[in-house]
Formats: C-alpha cells, sequence, structure tokens
C-alpha cells in the first residue's frame, strides 16, 4: 500500500491525465498486492486460488457495479445488500414455491432489484427525499418483505426442475466459474452503457452540477429513475448469483454487503461526491478488496487485523482521490 | 409533475394513517394482553410469559420458539417471544426486555446478548418479584432462578472426539466459526481447541477464522483455508452457517471424501449433506428442548415452586448411522 502512495508523488512528475491517475493507481496497487502475496506464499498465484479470488468477488463485484452508478450521480444506495437478499428471496418464490421454469425465475429475481430500484428512483426524484434516507428505508422494507414472504426459513433450490439452477454460479467454462464470468459480462455491459450511451452521459452531468443539466432542459427526475433502476437490476442480478452459489436463498443473508460493496466502488476511484468514476475502476477495486482478504488469509493473518488493513485500504483510496483533486484544481 | 407530486403526498399520507392505525391496534392488543396477565396473577387466568430471545429469523430460534409454544400450550399459560434481528443488537434486546418488564409479566424468559448490558433490568425484575429464567447462552448473574442450555463447550469436545476419529488421530485441520465476541463463539471454539490440544498431540488446528454465520463469507473464508493448507484433513463449522460455508467450499473445490466436515446445529442442507457423506456428522442442540424448558421453568417459578438452577438440554452427535432414529430426529429442525 506505501507503494501507491510513493507513486503519486512520482506519476504526478510524468503528467498522466487526471482521470486515468486514479485508475492506474488502484491498478498498481492490485499488481502490487498480487506480487507481495505470490511471493509470501506459493499457495496464492495457483490456479485454484485466482478462481476462488474471482469467485468470491463475483457477488459484492456486481453489487459494486450497480453502486457506481448512482454513486456517479452523487447519490448512494444503502439498500443493495438486503434488495439482493429479497431478490434471492423472490427467485426462491418464482422457482420453488410457484413451480415456474427456472429462466423465468431468475428473470424474475433481477426484476425484483429493478422494482426496489426504481422505487428508491422515485423516492429520491418525485419525493425529493435523501438519497441516503430513502435507500435506508428501502433497506429496511427489503430486509423485512424478504423475512415476510421466505417465513423467515431459507429457501431450498431442491425441486426436480430447479436441478440447474445451481449452474448459473456454479457451472464452468474452460476452468472458470459462470459466477466469474456473469460478473465480467456484466462489467462489460455496465461499462458500456456508462460510457457509450445517454444514460452515462446524463449521469455523470447529474453527478458534476444537477442544477446546471436541469436547466439544459434534461429531464433529471426521469433519468434519476432509470440510473437507480439501473443499480437495482445489477442488485438482483447479485441476488441470483448468491441464491444460485448457495443454492438457497437465505432471509438473513447479505447484511453489511452494501457498504464491502461500496468500499470497492470507493476504491476504484469513484468519488463519493458524484461526477467521476468508472466502471473499471469498480472492477479493480472489487479485486483489490478480495485479494487483499485472501492474501491475508492466506497468510493466517489473524483476522480482527485483516478488517483493520482493509479500512486502512479505504482510507487511502479516498485520500489519494482528494490529492489528486486538489491537484488538478 | 406537479400534480403527481400531489398524488404522492396523498398516497403518503394515506400510508401514514394506515401505520398509526396499525400502531394503535397493536397498543390495544398489548395493553389487553397485560391487562389480562395483571388480573391474572393470582386468580388461576392465564399466566403472561415474555420470552425475549437472541433473534427471531433464524430457523434455530424458530425451533426455540416452537417449543415454547408447545410448553405455553400444554400448561395453558400465554407467552409471546421475540428477539433483535441481529446478535449484535444488544441495545434493541434490552429495549425489549424493559417492554416486556413494563408489561408487569407473571416470569421472563430471557437469552442475553450482553449479561452486563442487561443487568440493571434484571435487578429491576428481581425487584418487582418477576422470576427471569434465562436460556440458551446463560446470564452472568444470580438473579435467574434457573438457566435453561447447552452445554456447548462439552458438545464442541464431543465434535472434537469424532474428528479424531475420523481422521485417524493425527493431521491438520481448520475451524470456522460464527465469532469471537459471543459466548457460543468462544465456548465452541475453546471446546473443540482445548480437546485436541489435550488428547490428540498428532492433531494440529493451522486455523481459525470467523465468518458472522454468513454462509457465502464462510465458503470464502474455507476456500482460503484450504488453499493455504492443502493437506487439510478435516474441517469442523461451529454453526449452521458456518458448516454450511465449510461444505460448500470443499464442494466447490472438489475434494469430497477427501475432507472431513463435522458441523454444529442443524437445517436442511446440514441433514441433505450428512445423508449422502459429504459431511460426515454434526452436533445438534435441542432448541424445542430449550424453549420447552424455558416455560416450563418459568411457569414453575411464577407459582412459586422450586426449579432446577442448571437446566441442562442437552445434545447429540448426529450422523448417517443414526440420523433417522425418533430420538435424533425430534431434535433435527429444517
Amino acid at each position: 500500500m506505501n507503494p501507491s502512495v510513493a507513486t503519486t508523488k512520482a506519476s504526478s512528475r510524468f503528467r498522466i491525465p487526471p482521470g486515468a491517475l486514479q485508475q492506474l493507481l488502484a491498478f498498481a496497487s492490485l499488481i502490487v498486492l498480487v506480487v507481495v502475496f505470490s511471493l509470501s506464499s506459493g499457495n496464492f498465484l495457483q490456479f485454484s486460488n485466482i478462481v476462488g479470488i474471482l469467485m468470491s468477488t463475483a457477488v459484492i463485484g456486481v453489487l459494486a457495479l450497480g453502486s457506481t452508478f448512482v454513486i456517479i450521480t452523487g447519490g448512494i444506495d444503502l439498500s443493495v445488500g438486503t434488495v439482493m437478499t429479497l431478490s434471492a428471496v423472490m427467485t426462491g418464490v418464482f422457482i420453488t414455491f410457484w413451480g415456474m421454469p427456472v429462466a423465468v425465475g431468475v428473470v424474475g429475481g433481477v426484476l425484483t432489484g429493478a422494482l426496489c430500484g426504481f422505487l428508491s428512483g422515485v423516492f429520491v426524484s418525485k419525493l425529493k427525499i435523501p438519497p441516503f434516507i430513502a435507500t435506508l428505508a428501502m433497506m429496511m422494507v427489503a430486509k423485512g418483505l424478504a423475512l415476510v414472504i421466505s417465513g423467515a426459513k431459507p429457501i431450498y433450490f431442491t425441486d426436480p426442475h430447479a436441478t440447474n439452477f445451481s449452474r448459473i454460479s456454479l457451472g464452468s467454462l474452460l476452468g472458470i466459474p459462470f459466477a466469474v464470468l456473469v460478473f465480467f459480462g456484466a462489467a462489460i455491459v455496465g461499462g458500456l452503457v456508462l460510457s457509450k450511451t445517454i444514460v452515462g452521459r446524463y449521469n455523470f452531468a447529474l453527478g458534476s452540477n444537477e442544477e446546471a443539466t436541469r436547466l439544459s432542459g434534461v429531464n433529471v427526475n426521469f433519468w434519476k429513475i432509470v440510473i437507480y433502476t439501473i443499480t437495482g437490476t445489477f442488485t438482483g442480478l447479485a441476488g441470483v448469483l448468491i441464491a444460485s452459489r448457495l443454492n438457497s436463498a437465505n432471509p438473513a443473508l447479505g447484511q453489511g454487503y452494501e457498504l464491502e460493496a461500496i468500499a470497492a466502488v470507493v476504491i476504484g476511484g469513484t468519488s463519493l461526491s458524484g461526477g467521476k468514476g468508472t466502471i473499471v475502476g469498480t472492477v479493480i477495486g472489487a479485486l483489490i478488496m478480495s485479494v487483499l482478504t485472501n492474501g491475508l488469509r492466506i497468510l493466517s493473518v489473524p483476522q480482527e487485523w485483516q478488517t483493520v488493513v482493509v479500512g486502512l485500504v479505504i482510507l487511502l483510496a479516498v485520500y489519494t482521490d482528494i490529492l489528486r483533486r486538489r491537484k488538478s484544481a | 409533475m406537479r400534480k403527481t407530486f400531489g398524488k404522492f403526498v396523498a398516497g403518503a399520507s394515506a400510508l401514514a394513517l394506515l401505520g398509526s392505525l396499525l400502531a394503535a391496534c397493536g397498543t390495544n392488543a398489548s395493553q389487553n394482553a397485560s391487562g389480562g396477565a395483571g388480573e391474572a396473577g393470582g386468580d388461576g387466568g392465564k399466566m403472561y410469559i415474555p420470552i425475549v430471545s437472541k433473534g427471531f429469523q433464524h430457523q434455530f430460534w424458530q425451533a426455540v420458539k416452537q417449543g415454547a409454544e408447545k410448553a405455553a400450550a400444554e400448561l395453558n399459560v400465554e407467552i409471546t417471544f421475540e428477539g433483535p434481528e441481529s446478535e449484535s443488537q444488544v441495545d434493541k434486546q434490552i429495549e425489549m426486555l424493559q417492554v416486556a418488564l413494563d408489561k408487569k409479566p407473571d416470569a421472563i424468559g430471557f437469552a442475553a446478548l450482553d449479561s452486563k448490558a442487561s443487568a440493571p433490568l434484571l435487578e429491576q425484575a428481581k425487584a418487582n418479584d418477576i422470576p427471569v429464567v434465562a436460556f440458551d447462552s446463560g446470564v452472568e448473574s444470580d438473579i435467574p432462578v434457573a438457566t435453561a442450555a447447552t452445554d456447548n463447550i462439552a458438545a464442541a469436545g464431543l465434535a472434537a472426539d469424532k474428528m479424531a476419529e475420523l481422521i485417524g488421530g493425527e493431521g491438520e485441520i481448520a475451524m470456522i466459526v460464527h465469532d469471537q465476541t459471543s459466548r457460543t463463539g468462544v465456548d465452541r471454539r475453546d471446546g473443540f481447541k482445548n480437546r485436541i490440544e489435550e488428547k490428540y498431540p498428532n492433531i494440529k488446528i493451522v486455523d481459525i477464522q470467523y465468518g458472522g454465520g454468513d454462509h457465502l463469507k464462510s465458503t470464502d473464508l474455507a476456500k482460503a483455508i484450504m488453499q493455504a493448507h492443502p493437506n487439510l484433513k478435516g474441517f469442523f463449522g461451529a454453526n449452521e452457517g458456518s458448516a454450511i460455508g465449510v461444505l460448500n467450499a470443499v464442494k466447490e473445490m472438489n475434494m469430497q471424501g477427501k475432507i472431513t466436515i463435522i458441523g454444529y446445529d442443524s437445517g436442511k442442507q446440514q441433514i441433505d449433506a450428512i445423508k449422502n457423506g459429504e459431511m460426515a456428522g454434526a452436533i445438534t442442540q435441542n432448541p424445542i428442548g430449550i424453549g420447552y424448558e424455558t416455560v416450563k421453568a418459568a411457569v414453575a417459578a411464577a407459582k412459586g415452586e422450586t426449579v432446577e438452577p442448571n437446566i441442562d438440554t442437552g445434545f447429540f452427535y448426529y450422523d448417517k448411522s443414526n440420523i433417522d432414529d425418533e430420538e435424533i430426529k425430534a431434535v433435527l429442525y429444517e
């Protein structure tokens, strides 16, 4: 981690465009971490461990991809952890309670997330409830609904017609689990939406200066709802992934996941004050989090200290962002 | 847009109205309950015993509730069962205990998340002559007239003996525990660890990690441990989430049959895994018994009868060979 501070100073002399710097820094930190862990443990750089790291990035990673969108608007979505749980539970309801085909259940699960995101968007834009509060409320509503709907019991995907459900996460192609492929696929789609479409353009505009965006004739409320819905859609996808990996939908799951997702977004260089951020950054941020925890686990670092280290990394990431903005200002 | 906003305001106020109506109903109901209980005190009406648990959403607590309801029906008393959403919400639990005490119940069942934090309220219960029956992990206080709990240290020790037997008394093993601060976490960890260290010098515990009982986190933790220790022969998961995490990890790394898994508690996935041989066995507490004994002791204490101070609600080791025995079936909860 120290090396990345050093690079901040060095690289500013080389005049790297400010936008790319944070991402480069994050990427450099990731490489440094991988090198350090590979040197200190022979077990780290094995194929199975790399796959394990990618696998443990998948769920939080997809949540983080979604969170990137709202965070770029300068908003936040605190509900992604529990909406993920609700989506998982609804997938279970569709497939095992109502006996729907797996594909329909999966779509239903994703749509559950999208619907929650849509509602959060309406609360934030039309009702003018601050995102923090609106999504906090959504977080509690989703948590409660997940418990009510499931009867406070896990739902298992053990119906004969649901045997393929766990393959969505656990099936593999050339040794790469589908969950990992879904994560990268979602990242590509997210990246394209953010950089190539009108949604992406308005997303950045909203985060940079909402008032100016409104004055230039953009229907700000409409696009905010769209963006929260996108976040919700990713969240629903994460719900399907987690349910499929555990082959069950547990209503007690997912608490605290929103904070890990936000941490990944922030480490990836997306600014919590909005207007700036990339999907690639978020992917790197999520990878840094899981490489770090995996590496520290393999080195048998006591878990209490692992938590301390992750906290420090978040501090460092935000601090380098502040440094960068001070310089570019 | 103003029009739609108006609609939302109307909708929101309707919701608020509904909320307050519901709240009003709620208060009435609880007033009735406490009123009824107050009258009931001495004249043979229904006794009222609130049970304040550590949680309600996990299957374990649902099973405790089931046992408590069974005893309540048999003894013809009224109970309520509640607990905070997560086991870190000490303050919420204290509030629930406070509300329960304010209803002036005949006795109370309580599983403390934090004994020290609940001490003042327990004093209050004592001052008001409301007998307290502790359950699950006990309360470090002499106020509870009885404690209905599993001896977690002994139970985890039994898991260690079984592990030693299954791996032939030597080799590397690891543990996933739910947390390092709760009584059950500490007792199960130490019960298992100390037994191994005392009795089996050739078994080495190479790592102990804490997964918060979260299935996904425990899976990733267990995978990392397996990666770091390729010669691992056994894995102990100290609660349901931990055990399922270990099971998932072993499956995802295709090590079924090569690593001996011993779990704790029950649940559909553990039961299935034991039946199909992916998990060697597990310790089960008797949550239905915990709930049942708690209410039974509370009723006895409220009537002024003497109760056994330490009610050991028992534990079992179950595996493929005995999972279908009636005795075991009765304590497994899906």
